[in-house]
């Protein structure tokens, strides 16, 4: 049977889009408090403000004019990448791994001319990718040098991690490890692979590509049944503390772990997916009717990390 | 978190409201609950004609004012005479009148009358007991004992004129009766027996109607009180109560016709049945009687023609929140499907569907070339809303020389939607390759069947044109919606692998 009954979701604690929306969204994330997150320059500087890493500003352009000056821009870089400061959905996303005498290169090796870089800008600063179709700014970022313990598990991009933190309590993560299906970007309805992740430990639980389980990552047939994601502790107490900074109660959380850098937060997500679940195999809403039902005076950072790390472990299911 | 009771109650409130009002002008105006209902009609003239004596004449004439009939139109055809209508309501009466008549003189008199059913005549206060008849002396005791023998087998003022007309129409007559038969009509042996006992009865004057019926006559009948009800006896053809084809032209006590200089004067009728739309009616109803109250039939035409479109928009938008909300089907752009649904109303299915087609595949051709050129937003979309007019101009000239008449409804397209909708597939294109796109514009299509199947029902058309109330429910069921934390019906195949291993 390819449907299942709804008492049977709800039996596994699965939350809908209905729900999230209503209940969740509607209910613990304030309006007013959206541009923090929906605007990745007002993101990117609350984070400074609040010592959380990001990655680094290489410059932003607001006017169709300024176009021009992105070569000089990134004249010194290696890399970078380009994106709507109010893009969603990882739409508008533009990622260049190498530049060669005026030339540059995607992650997969096609190449981009700076005419079709220039043509992606002034689409964005038009407000192409924008929620609502507003204008837009161009965000262009420092390309991130991931770390290496993740090579060999994603193939062209650099994989992030996901963490839902509710009411500041990280409640459920994974890991989105970019494909060639989804061109080196880590959103999963793009294709990447997600897998989701043990709260207590960064040890990986269960994986999915499509919505569909997967054991091997399908470019790089690494085997997603026995990672850890390093520095777990400081990702989940970014995660936590993203909480404060932004005062969203239902929120999501990308991270990725830069070399150099350590984890750095990458943008934050006032209407976090649902596939979340599927990768970790199992529903949120237990834990989200748990925090829910939490009372008591409010908890530092530290003391909600620890209480997740007890509460929201889960076993592997691979 | 706050209560929800408030608005659950605003709901109910929009739901009730929004039907009770529907049915009311449904039930109160006539409006068909179904489209295309017939009702039956009558058309009535009465010729008044008399003869003048060379001297001033007027011509006091009753006209309907039967519950069971509507006037729907009436008019009065009388060369030479000055007319006016008294609008009383218990006795409407028509007056001719002239300087000089001499002579044959007709007068005419015309109206259309609709049956409403309502066959009962309510008393309009407890009418006064009537002075006892007295009877001539060879009668009374004839009289006397029939109406004693009667009363003593009856309990009602009903049953005892039930029982006295199957008397007078006994085939088997007492001698008593046969004596009082042969000086008196029936119906005014009827009126005095009952009046001898004190029971209120009164004599009116019914017209038959029958189709295509000329120089008919007014009947006479009599009218039983009982229990603030006028009881209709048919003395002659011994029955009790009415049906729908008997109209009581007078049944307040007055005279029908009444003529001051003329005589020879009387009524004839003639009469004629005819089929009509019955929302045509209730339209015309409610025209005469000023209470079109938030009837949009007020309006000139053409905005009444444009509001059938607007007013189909709630439909549309029903079954897109539905689509999306508990089957969750993904559709590019919001609304476009219904703004894509109401010119399919226009255009017809399946025109619509190969219409739109062409127009999206070709603008998407157009765009990739304009892609290239590196243009800003605003100028591309007008550039392809420009080139969608070219194309649309286009596919109509060909058509046209084809003869394909149906190609020409192409232009109900609405363009700027079109332009933005290739230009989110483009970029759709792009971004995530053609099969998204085909995914997206097939489910915009499919809502956009789905919206059109539902707007263009004729049931649909009607009952959102005349029971406004319908909006409220619309609204109400809107806001249910909007409420549904369930699961969408595409969840249930998308969360299926989180209960497979359970």
């Amino acid at each position: 049977m390819k449907y299942a009954w709804p008492w049977e979701l709800s039996r596994s604690g699965v939350l809908n889009m209905n729900r999230r929306n209503i209940s969740y969204i509607g209910r613990y994330n304030q309006r007013k408090f959206y541009k923090r997150v929906d605007d990745k320059l007002i993101t990117k500087q609350l984070a400074l403000a609040n010592n959380i890493a990001v990655p680094d500003l290489i410059g932003v352009v607001h006017e169709q004019h300024k176009i021009q000056e992105i070569p000089a821009m990134v004249s010194d870089r290696t890399g970078f990448v380009i994106k709507p400061a109010k893009g969603s959905g990882g739409k508008g996303i533009m990622v260049i791994t190498k530049v060669n005498n005026g030339c540059y290169y995607k992650p997969n090796g096609h190449e981009v001319t700076q005419n079709e870089i220039y043509r992606h800008v002034s689409n964005i600063l038009s407000g192409l990718f924008s929620l609502g179709g507003k204008p837009d700014v161009a965000i262009v970022e420092g390309l991130i040098e991931f770390d290496p313990v993740f090579e060999g598990f994603s193939y062209e991009g650099v994989p992030d991690i996901r963490l839902i933190v509710f009411k500041g309590f990280p409640v459920m993560g994974m890991l989105r490890l970019s494909t060639a299906a989804s061109d080196g970007k880590a959103n999963l309805h793009q294709g990447a692979v997600g897998v989701g992740l043990d709260i207590a430990t960064g040890k990986s639980l269960h994986a999915v590509q499509f919505d569909l389980p997967v054991d091997k990552h399908p470019d790089t047939h690494f085997p997603l049944n026995n990672m850890t994601v390093p520095h777990w502790e400081t990702l989940l107490h970014t995660a936590s503390s993203a909480y404060e900074m932004c005062e969203l109660g239902y929120l999501g959380t990308d991270m990725v772990l830069d070399k150099n850098k350590g984890p750095l937060l990458l943008e934050l997500n006032a209407r976090p997916g649902l596939t979340i679940q599927i990768a970790n195999g199992r529903g949120i809403l237990p834990r989200l009717k748990h925090v829910e039902a939490m009372k008591g005076p409010a908890m530092s950072v530290e003391e909600r990390v620890a209480y997740a790390k007890k509460h929201f472990s889960s076993n592997p299911k691979f | 978190m706050h209560s929800r009771k408030p608005f659950y109650i605003f709901v109910a409130l929009l739901f009730i409201i929004g039907i009770s009002t529907s049915i009311y002008r449904g039930i109160e105006h006539n409006v068909p609950f179904l489209p295309g209902e017939q009702v039956q009609s009558w058309a009535v003239d009465a010729k008044v004609s008399f003869v003048g004596s060379n001297q001033p004449a007027e011509v006091n004439f009753s006209l309907p004012n039967d519950p069971a009939f509507d006037v729907l139109v009436e008019n009065a055809t009388s060369p030479g005479y000055g007319l006016s209508i008294s609008n009383d309501v218990s006795n409407r009466r028509a007056i001719w009148s002239i300087r000089e008549a001499s002579g044959p003189q007709a007068l005419y008199y015309r109206v259309t009358l609709v049956p409403t059913g309502k066959l009962d005549i309510q008393a309009t206060g407890t009418p006064m007991v009537p002075e006892p008849y007295l009877w001539p002396a060879t009668e009374k005791s004839a009289a006397d004992q029939v109406i004693e023998d009667v009363w003593g087998r009856s309990a009602t003022n009903l049953s005892f004129a039930q029982q006295l007309m199957n008397l007078i129409n006994d085939s088997e007559q007492s001698q008593n009766m046969a004596l009082l038969l042969s000086a008196n009509t029936s119906t005014n042996l009827f009126v005095q027996m009952l009046h001898s006992k004190g029971v209120p009865a009164r004599i009116v004057n019914g017209l038959q109607l029958e189709d295509q019926r000329r120089r008919q006559q007014l009947t006479s009948y009599v009218q039983v009180y009982n229990n603030g009800e006028w009881v209709l006896f048919d003395i002659p053809n011994n029955k009790k109560g009415r049906d729908n084809t008997l109209v009581l032209w007078e049944y307040s006590g007055h005279s029908v016709l009444d003529v001051m200089g003329g005589i020879n004067s009387q009524v004839n009728f003639s009469m004629l049945q005819d089929t009509r739309s019955a929302l045509a009616t209730s339209i015309d109803m409610m025209m005469n009687d000023d209470a079109l109250d938030f009837s949009l039939y007020q309006l000139p035409l053409e905005e009444q023609s444009l509001f059938k479109g607007i007013l189909l928009i709630p439909i549309g938008v029903l079954v897109v929140v539905f689509l999306r909300v508990i089957v969750g089907i993904k559709t590019s752009g919001t609304f476009m499907p219904v703004l894509i649904a109401l010119a399919f109303i226009q255009t017809t299915l399946l025109t619509g569907l190969i219409g739109f087609l062409l127009i999206v595949a070709f603008g998407l051709m157009i765009r990739s070339y304009l892609s290239t050129l590196n243009l800003l937003l605003i100028s591309r979309i007008s550039a392809v809303i420009i080139v969608v007019i070219f194309i649309i101009g286009l596919f109509t000239l060909i058509s046209f020389k084809l003869g394909l008449s149906e190609g020409l409804t192409i232009t109900f397209f609405p363009m700027i939607i079109l332009a933005w909708t290739i230009e989110r597939m483009s970029i759709l294109w792009e971004e995530e390759g053609p099969k998204k796109v085909f995914v997206s514009g097939g489910g915009s299509l499919f809502v956009a069947t789905l919206a059109y199947l539902a707007m263009d029902n004729q049931l649909v058309q009607h009952w959102v044109f005349n029971f406004l109330g319908i909006h409220l429910v619309i609204l109400a069921l809107v806001l249910v919606m909007g409420q549904y934390t369930g699961y969408r019906l595409t969840e249930l195949k998308r969360f299926k692998p989180l209960v497979g291993d359970k």
